[in-house]
């Protein structure tokens, strides 16, 4: 059971930095498509770029982690989700394409209709893969998805109250976290925000991005507003989640007032948290504070739901591989994270020094 | 854990999909075989191009700032550029298939997915590296300095060569299985979940793919510049961005047959069927000939094939009395299917024997006198070799696939017991190869935009003849770029890939 719990808690790390870090790219492209007009938004579109450029990919590898992890250790109920889901996960599965390849085009491309339509596909894709991924998560978490090779029905799977409770909420969650996220990126441009001083590496740099900088404080007014806006729609959203999941998924809502409320409490006070230090201009600390209230989340289910893998059907005893295999498993991840963790670190303090910035081909 | 668990597993195996031997009702069985055959072929090319593409870019790098040659550096600044768009679009299709496993392959996933898993384990750590640093050197380009620079580079190779050890660990465990034991219920139990790791097939298959990932992504980066050097152009840039490449391909090449001939060998001793597919073998014989293409027929003749006598049995034991196991050693419904398999063989073998041509040309030209061959034929061969390595690496990999069917696993799953349940998987399938389309032509478009962006002034300081150039002369009366810009915002009016 050790050898199971702990492998379960590192797919549960892998499932939170998916969610905060992979969502909050997806949330960037919520705000790329409701940016305005390519002359209007285009600051908004610089800043985006500017924020996810370099690490969206590395992002984007804690999915396919949390894949592998679950086929290699659960494979009962990696098969069986897949397969009842395949709908929405083919729908995922499409929309990474889209969000992946179109964000990726619309840098090298340099006429504005083609860079509208691969900017288009970004931003669409953005909003409909968290959308499918909370559907999948509302199906697993209320038992609609038994043991088995597509068993579970289809379409109700994931078309119902809870999924699509999970699905709206997955993509406010991300608009959240972007928003804060960019704001921080957004303040951080002027040496007198609330950040230390930057290096002078990280001075010169800006002027590579004179979009951005040009129009900062118009951008922080817009993703302040952002911010403080969708911390509060999500903030409504998961209440009245409350009463859907009540009459939908009793088991779940059961964990979540149950073993998880101090979880649930703690995302709560993350959100609300986010908005005090927003309006006091910490947006350092209230970065800290999303991450806390999306994470909470995530646990939160995670404990709710906690010892069923599948909601009523497959236990986590049950679903587990052999000792063997998870144990070799946690001797593989060990020696991975060695080696990720200074990289990664690596990465995200060059971007937070301004140091990773594509130059436009045409500029 | 383990004890108790054990029954539970076996109770679900059987009421799910968790066992060998249990067939599923799939009518879209061939939709599924063809999706994932569509999104792996694709994949592979955007691989190759993240192994041997990448690797070449960080080397072009290193190479310019050890010799301080602007015009070299500029070439690897614009590879990078390329690198940007490549990379991501091979990202996004690996992922598809992690999905795609489950989605199409249930009852393999189920089944086995902690058998063969770990090196599954070990190459997402392996992704995570070659992101983290190949969005470091990408955006980090001009910004970092340059020691830093090319140090960030050494993950990337690394990385990108471990990414394909790993996953070819998992291709080669399904041809050759091993690490668990199947009971009489066909309950399946992990013994050894390092089997995969350690799998004796791994080695050949994993120097053939990475030599092929060399030879694919440098023909094809090659192929670009086949055009401006026919239509006249002079300019050192894209000398160089023909040769470095070429090089690199032709280099890998003789090295590739070699490794080959060792495949074959090892295909033929672990799975003779698949081998025998192959060459189109039908009975167990000495004296055997080699057959190349033709059409295999179910009495057990070839039509219309090319006939080498005793060619099989001399390649295969160096004299024509070896028996060679042939397809009669199974019952035809163990057959992969043959015509495919066959012409899938002999199209690799042929298309990478001829693609010798060039390479030696290239390679005798250069020895004697330090040059490209001159005669425009060399060009348009260059051309020609980028498809023809593309066709190389599908044929391998249908080679491979196809020929181990009816197996999904080796000898122990068939793939009528692995597909999934669902119904309408065929739309699944119609909606990506719409996609793939749509990504294929997107990708086509975007990198073409890219190759049209002036080239910077930097690289093209073509008054100067270089030691290499045939053709002494002013270009076309360009200036010299200021000294020491590198900054690609100096641009001139000169389109070039
Ligand atoms: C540029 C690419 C390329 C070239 C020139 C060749 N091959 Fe190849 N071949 C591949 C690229 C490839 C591959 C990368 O597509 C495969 C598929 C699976 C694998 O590991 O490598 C492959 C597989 C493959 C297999 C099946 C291995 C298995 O099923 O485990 C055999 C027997 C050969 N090759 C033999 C040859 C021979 C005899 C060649 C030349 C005379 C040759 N290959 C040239
Ligand atoms: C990237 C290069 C690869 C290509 C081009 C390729 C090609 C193919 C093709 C053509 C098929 C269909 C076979 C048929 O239905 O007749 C197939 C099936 C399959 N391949 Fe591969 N393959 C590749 C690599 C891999 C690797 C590395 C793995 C696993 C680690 C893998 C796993 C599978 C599975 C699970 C199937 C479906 C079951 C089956 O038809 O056997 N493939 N592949
Ligand atoms: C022999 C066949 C294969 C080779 C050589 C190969 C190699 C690679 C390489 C080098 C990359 C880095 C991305 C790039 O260069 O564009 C990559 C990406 C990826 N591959 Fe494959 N691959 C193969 C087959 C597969 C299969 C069968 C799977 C599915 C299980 C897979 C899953 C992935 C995933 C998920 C990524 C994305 C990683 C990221 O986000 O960085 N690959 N592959």
């Amino acid at each position: 059971m050790t050898a199971a719990r702990l492998v379960l808690a590192l797919l549960w790390v892998a499932v939170t930095a998916y969610a905060v870090f992979g969502g909050a790219d997806f949330g960037a492209g919520f705000w790329d498509l409701t940016a305005g007009g390519p002359r209007q938004g285009r600051a908004r579109r610089a800043l985006i770029d500017h924020s996810i450029g370099a690490v969206w990919e590395t992002n984007h590898v804690w999915l396919i982690f949390v894949l592998v992890l679950v086929w290699t250790c659960f494979p009962i109920a990696f098969s069986s989700i897949m397969s009842t889901l395949y709908i929405p996960l083919t729908l995922v599965a499409v929309g990474i394409i889209f969000r992946g390849a179109g964000f990726a085009f619309r840098h090298t491309v340099s006429e504005v209709p083609s860079q509208r339509l691969f900017g288009a596909a970004f931003a669409v894709s953005s909003v409909l893969t968290p959308f499918f991924l909370g559907c999948v998560a509302g199906a697993v978490a209320t038992g609609r998805v038994p043991v088995g090779n597509a068993v579970g029905d289809p379409i109700s799977s994931w078309w119902n109250p809870t999924s699509l409770l999970g699905g709206t909420l997955a993509v406010a969650v991300c608009a959240f976290s972007s928003a804060v996220f960019l704001l921080h990126d957004a303040v951080r441009l002027d040496p007198g925000g609330d950040d230390p001083a930057p290096s002078d590496t990280g001075r010169a740099a800006r002027e590579d991005i004179p979009l951005v900088t040009e129009h900062r404080d118009e951008l922080v007014h817009d993703f302040r507003v952002r911010a403080l806006a969708t911390a509060v729609v999500t903030g409504v959203i998961a209440f009245a989640g409350i009463f859907i999941l009540k009459a939908d998924a009793p088991a779940l809502f059961d964990g979540l007032t149950g073993p998880a409320l101090p979880l649930v409490l703690l995302s709560a006070a993350g959100g609300v948290g986010t908005i005090v230090l927003i309006q006091r201009d910490h947006v350092s600390r209230a970065r800290i504070a999303a991450v806390v209230a999306v994470a909470a989340v995530i646990w939160g289910w995670g404990v709710a739901q906690y010892p069923y893998l599948l909601e009523g059907s497959l236990t986590l005893e049950q679903a587990a591989a052999p000792t063997a295999t998870l144990t070799a498993v946690a001797i593989v991840a060990t020696l991975g994270l060695v080696l990720l963790v200074p990289s990664i670190i690596l990465l995200y303090s060059l971007a937070d020094r301004d140091l990773l910035e594509e130059a436009h081909v045409d500029e | 854990m383990f004890a108790l668990s054990l029954p539970f597993v076996g109770v679900l195996a059987q009421a799910g999909s968790g066992t060998t031997g249990a067939a599923v009702a799939q009518p879209d069985l061939w939709s599924a075989r063809q999706q994932m055959a569509l999104s792996l072929g694709w994949h592979i090319v955007l691989s190759c191009l993240g192994i041997g593409f990448a690797s070449m870019v960080v080397f072009t790098e290193w190479l310019a700032r050890r010799r301080d040659d602007e015009v070299m550096l500029a070439l690897a600044r614009r590879w990078s550029r390329a690198l940007a768009v490549l990379f991501p679009v091979g990202a996004v299709s690996g992922t598809i298939l992690s999905f795609e496993f489950g989605i199409l392959w249930p009852g393999l996933m189920g089944t086995f997915g902690d058998v063969f898993g770990i090196p599954f384990a070990m190459e997402g750590f392996a992704f995570f590296i070659e992101a983290i640093f190949i969005g470091i050197y990408i955006y980090g380009w001009g910004r970092l300095a340059p020691k830093l620079h090319m140090l960030c580079g050494i993950p990337i190779i690394v990385s990108g060569i471990l990414a394909a050890m790993f996953i070819i660990m998992a291709n080669s465990w399904m041809n050759h299985p091993d690490g668990f034991t199947v009971d009489a219920n066909g309950v399946v139990t992990v013994t050894d979940p390092w089997a995969a790791v350690t799998n004796s097939g791994v080695w050949i298959q994993f120097a053939h793919m990475l030599l092929a990932a060399f030879i694919v992504a440098g023909f094809l980066t090659a192929m670009v510049y086949t055009r401006p050097l026919l239509k006249g152009s002079k300019l050192r840039y894209h000398r160089l961005a023909f040769m470095i490449p070429f090089t690199m391909a032709a280099v890998c090449l003789p090295v590739q047959l070699f490794v080959g001939d060792l495949s074959v060998r090892w295909v033929g001793a672990n799975q003779p069927i698949k081998e025998a597919a192959a060459e189109a073998h039908f009975p167990t014989e000495s004296h055997a000939p080699e057959i190349l293409f033709g059409f295999p027929q179910p009495d057990g003749t070839v039509k219309w094939g090319i006939v080498i006598p005793d060619g099989l049995s001399i390649l295969t034991g160096g004299s024509p009395d070896t028996v060679v196991p042939g397809l009669d050693s199974v019952a035809p419904s163990d057959w992969p299917p043959l015509t495919v398999v066959h012409w899938a063989f002999d199209l690799m073998v042929v298309s990478g024997t001829f693609l010798l041509l060039p390479a030696a040309w290239f390679g005798f030209v250069w020895w004697r006198k330090r040059r490209l061959p001159k005669p425009r034929l060399f060009l348009w061969l260059g051309m020609a070799a980028g498809p023809l390595a593309v066709l190389c690496l599908e044929a391998g990999w249908v080679t491979t696939e196809v020929g181990r069917q009816p197996w999904i696993v080796y000898n122990t799953m068939l793939v009528t017991d692995a597909v999934t349940a669902a119904q309408g998987i065929r739309y699944g399938y119609y909606l990506l190869l719409v996609v793939y389309t749509g990504l294929t032509v997107a990708t086509i478009y975007a990198l073409r935009r890219l190759g049209q962006a002036p080239l910077p002034l930097s690289a093209r300081p073509e008054d100067r003849p270089d030691p290499a150039g045939e053709n002494i002369g002013d270009d076309d009366g360009d200036q010299v770029g200021e000294p020491g810009a590198t900054s690609d915002d100096q641009t001139a009016a000169v389109p070039a890939p």
